[in-house]
């Protein structure tokens, strides 16, 4: 009985959906754009993750050892700070491989060179370039390397220097610009996003205002609650279907588009990503459709019901 | 098998639509309620659905008290009684063939039930032709055979026909009221609320007249007197 009791929801959902012509398509539409919104959100929010970890990438903090630094202390040094949580990766280049890149990076710069040759010894120590996993970890990072003894050779320091707290202020002020800008995009994602379900709710409201003397005439013909709300929340789960599909469809020539002209600016391919990303895409506007669609008309029927 | 005790209605001071309306339906009864618009007849009908609530008083369904139905309950009971209306009330995205079907399916009717009853019931009201039609492709009479059809196809043990005729013509009237004397020869108690004295004179039954909301007669076998 359940079983054909469901069916005949189903039926009956597709029907009206087929019937009710261009109040349908209205709300398959709006629908849409709430879809069009979320997955405009979704590539943004990819363009933005994106363009930080690049700034992110590029902060990092360098402790420079002295000339003499016993390399085996520097490697033991090296292999405490790989053990730290915040630690994401942490490189040694040795004095001789540091000396290497500074006569590299001046080899234009003829005094410069000209005064190392003169001086025959190797001026420049070994160093450590570490990596946090986030920016904001920098501050423990080198609250370790205050305390750390690995640091101590008896009662001599082997460091030089830590750059760190040279560039703790742009650091700071990064982490300021990094965690601002997360905080914003997640507030307008969520402003959007309300403004959405709060349009599509009142859309499908509309469309079910529209029948709801026939609600009213099917309770009192006895059928019940359920069987008088399931075949809208039906219609509700087709917009939503309808919705993703046209949703999909729709971003694809606008990614092409973005991959072939914005790669550049936005700093990834658009068109790579949507396509790569394509089936979590589709599960999250599937779901936010279907969800919107069947809850929508679920509320506004209520109303009416109660009869 | 229907109650009416004390009921009264107000919606304003100015406005008393019942008015300690006490009264009493047998089963297999034809009973017309009579007034002119705004006498309470069609609220005190809707009461039996519980589509509107008292004030004050109880109507009672046999033994059953119809406003202190849990919302099941009251599905159940709506199931045993067949509604006519004046403005027809049919599902107009539906066609007249589904529109018969749905009230089957609300009380649980297997396909093979409404795939025989339906077009035989359509046939009975003279649409049997016109099975696939929606009801804006119908005439205003055959809206309300079509409407009645809905009404008796569950067989209930009560029809409430709410100004059935009130959109009709002479013939068409007729027909309707033809209709309904057939289903209450059949055993179906109906109470038909009108103001059109033709078809209360025709069906010579009970006549309750009422008047600012309330029953100022009630006559077995009577006519239309106001």
């Amino acid at each position: 009985m359940l079983m054909i009791e469901l069916k005949r929801i189903i039926k009956n959902g597709f029907v009206n959906f087929t019937r009710s012509g261009v109040i349908s398509w209205a709300a398959v539409l709006v629908v849409t754009i709430t879809l069009s919104v979320i997955t405009a959100i979704i590539l943004l929010q990819a363009v933005l993750h994106f363009s930080l970890d690049q700034i992110k990438d590029k902060v990092d903090v360098t402790i420079y050892f002295n000339v003499n630094a016993d390399e085996n202390k520097i490697l033991s040094f090296k292999e405490s700070l790989e053990k730290l949580p915040e630690v994401e990766r942490v490189s040694y280049i040795s004095d001789s491989e540091a000396l290497k890149l500074f006569r590299e990076r001046h080899s234009n710069d003829y005094p410069t060179i000209a005064a190392l040759d003169e001086i025959s010894t190797n001026p420049l120590g070994g160093y450590l370039n570490v990596k946090a996993k986030e920016v904001s970890q920098y501050e423990s990072i080198s609250n370790f390397l205050k305390s750390d003894n690995a640091l101590v050779l008896g009662s001599v320091s082997i460091i030089d220097k830590v750059n760190y707290h040279q560039n703790k202020i742009v650091i700071d002020r990064l982490n300021n610009i990094i965690s601002g800008a997360q905080k914003l995009g997640f507030l307008i994602t969520l402003i959007l996003i309300i403004i959405s379900i709060i349009i599509t709710f009142n859309t499908i409201r509309l469309a079910i205002f529209i029948s709801k003397e026939e609600i009213g005439v099917m309770r009192l013909v006895g059928a019940s609650k359920m069987r008088v709300r399931g075949p809208f929340m039906i219609e509700g789960a087709i917009y939503g279907v309808l919705s993703t599909i046209i949703t999909l469809v729709l971003f694809l020539p606008l990614t092409i588009y973005f991959g072939k002209n914005m790669t550049s600016f936005l700093g990834i391919n658009m068109y790579d990503y949507y396509i790569s990303n394509l089936f979590q895409i589709l599960v999250i506007i599937l779901l936010s459709g279907v969800f919107l669609g069947v809850i929508s008309s679920f509320f506004a029927i209520r109303k009416y019901l109660n009869k | 098998m229907i109650y009416f005790n004390n009921v009264s209605k107000v919606y304003n001071k100015d406005s008393v639509v019942l008015n300690d309306v006490t009264l009493t339906i047998t089963s297999g009864e034809f009973v017309s309620i009579v007034g002119h618009s705004g006498a309470g007849k069609t609220t005190l009908v809707k009461m039996i659905l519980a589509d509107d609530v008292p004030d004050e008083g109880t109507v009672f369904f046999e033994s059953i008290n119809i406003f202190k139905l849990k919302d099941n309950e009251l599905t159940k009971l709506r199931r045993r009684i067949g509604v006519v209306f004046q403005d027809f009330k049919l599902l107009s995205n539906k066609t007249a063939y589904e529109n018969i079907a749905f009230a089957m399916e609300a009380v649980g009717k297997t396909n093979q039930e409404i795939e025989s009853d339906v077009p035989h019931v359509l046939e009975l009201v003279d649409l049997g032709d016109k099975m696939f039609r929606f009801p804006s492709q119908m005439s205003g009479g055959e809206q309300q055979r079509l409407a009645i059809a809905r009404a008796i196809i569950n067989q209930p043990e009560l029809i409430i026909a709410d100004e059935p005729t009130g959109n009709l013509d002479a013939i068409n009237t007729y027909e309707i009221v033809q209709i309904l004397k057939k289903i209450n020869d059949l055993g179906t108690t109906v109470i038909l609320t009108t103001h059109n004295r033709g078809v209360v004179d025709s069906i010579n039954k009970r006549v309750i007249t009422m008047e600012k909301g309330k029953i100022i007669r009630d006559d077995n076998n009577g006519k239309y007197k106001i």
